[in-house]
């Protein structure tokens, strides 16, 4: 395959560019994407300065800054239990609940392994046949399925779940509700959308009159979708176009829905940073509910957590501010000593911006 | 969180593949894309589970459209 030199083509890009400007008949245009690596791409080749007139807001792309503390702190405590093993994604690792990270536990004594996937947690429980191996199963629709494959094809019963799966076009319609942001068009999460499709977000845009694209990770996938997005917000056409046609399909992949939905129910959710969410979680279904670790152990948390002292993650992940607004960012707040989620996360906007941010394309 | 990497898958067995990611090779699962897939075609893989088959021409023709848009 060679779409990384061709989407990568750099006098394209900057027709693309010329394009979007000369098409920007006001001053300004906010345009919010809700996936880190959507900002990685957007940071990282500086397609912001190409676009002066263009907002690109970061909304709450990132699974691992938005997933609840309460389940942080269940997998820390589950963690420093006798025979049980925590295992979760690596970006998961360093961020940190109400008190502590599961790094941090793994530093108290606490059994945590970081896991590739969910299919090498289950092989973990597998093999050892002793011990209780729990997986912190967090990421948007991109995720989720991969778990509901993993219920479904008869684990051990020495493994369980923390399920902290959550859903995009819900947090996208509960900004828009909130109305905190002005936000004039949308891109959606690529990955996202390959499992979802173009469905999900249609009754949004019609009702909320947003325009919304579909778009992959490469600089002129971004690019190509703000171009179409403008010509929509200036046309007025508030529906859902597709920029990713390489990966998403109008009906999504069928087959994972079909096991998101036999395994998982659809409940309201606590997003970090933004608050409860209706319908934007999934939880086991009773019939898998002795692959809930919450049911299994009898381990209570507190449900009380605030952001640290000065961090202003909820502000960022709302798309209410730019990291480099909050006044920690880049001072006590780096990546080496992040305060806040979206710092300690790879895919989290402050992260990105501290490693790739002020770069500009000439 | 939500990356996923094309790969080419090379050997299917049943529900896991050999697939390659640009010189490295190693498993995926393919329960997801099973009855769309085949060897030698290209999928994304994210955490380990191809999440959808990538059609290769695809891309080809919405930088050809824009091309050929940006050039008249």
């Amino acid at each position: 395959m060679n779409s990384h030199n061709i989407l990568r083509d750099k006098s394209l890009a900057l027709k693309v560019a010329k394009y979007i400007n000369e098409r920007c008949s006001r001053d300004k245009y906010t345009i919010m994407h809700v996936c880190g690596t959507h900002e990685y791409t957007i940071t990282h080749f500086g397609i912001r300065s190409l676009i002066p007139k263009v907002d690109l807001r970061a909304g709450p792309g990132c699974p691992v800054c938005v997933a609840s503390p309460v389940n942080i702190d269940l997998a820390v405590k589950l963690s420093l239990m006798d025979n049980v093993l925590v295992t979760t994604f690596g970006d998961m690792f360093k961020v940190r609940g109400s008190k502590f990270s599961l790094m941090d536990s793994k530093g108290m004594g606490g059994r945590v392994s970081i896991v590739y996937s969910i299919h090498d947690a289950v092989e973990l429980a597998r093999r050892n046949p002793d011990l209780e191996v729990v997986h912190f199963a967090i990421g948007f629709e991109t995720t989720a399925p991969s778990t509901a494959a993993m219920i479904l094809s008869n684990p051990p019963e020495n493994f369980s779940i923390i399920p902290t799966h959550l859903l995009i076009p819900p947090a996208m319609l509960h900004l828009l509700n909130l109305g905190e942001v002005r936000i004039d068009g949308f891109i959606c999460p690529g990955h996202v959308s390959t499992i979802i499709g173009v469905k999900p977000y249609l009754g949004i845009a019609c009702s909320k009159r947003v325009p919304m694209v579909i778009a992959g990770f490469e600089p002129l996938d971004v690019l190509i979708g703000v171009a179409m997005l403008i010509d929509m917000i200036n046309n007025g056409e508030c529906t859902v176009k597709n920029e990713y046609t390489r990966a998403v399909r109008f009906e999504g992949n069928v087959k994972a829905l079909e096991f998101m939905d036999k395994v998982f129910k659809v409940s309201d959710a606590y997003w970090r940073g933004i608050g409860f969410i209706p319908n934007s979680g999934l939880e086991l279904r009773d019939e898998f509910s002795m692959f809930d670790a919450r049911v299994k152990f009898d381990v209570n948390v507190e449900a009380d957590y605030n952001m640290p002292p000065g961090c202003r993650c909820g502000d960022v992940l709302r798309g209410l501010i730019m990291p480099w607004e909050c006044p920690l960012f880049a001072k006590v707040c780096t990546p080496e000593n992040p305060v806040g989620p979206c710092m300690v996360s790879f895919e989290g906007s402050c992260s990105i911006a501290y490693k790739y941010g002020g770069f500009t394309f000439h | 969180m939500c990356l996923a990497v094309p790969a080419k898958i090379l050997i299917i067995h049943n529900d896991k593949a050999i697939a390659d990611f640009g010189g490295v090779q190693r498993e995926i699962i393919i329960t997801l894309v099973k009855n769309d897939v085949k060897e030698n075609d290209y999928v994304l893989v994210h955490a380990g589970f191809a999440i959808q088959k990538i059609d290769e021409h695809s891309f080809k023709d919405i930088v050809n459209t824009w091309r050929t848009l940006l050039e008249h």
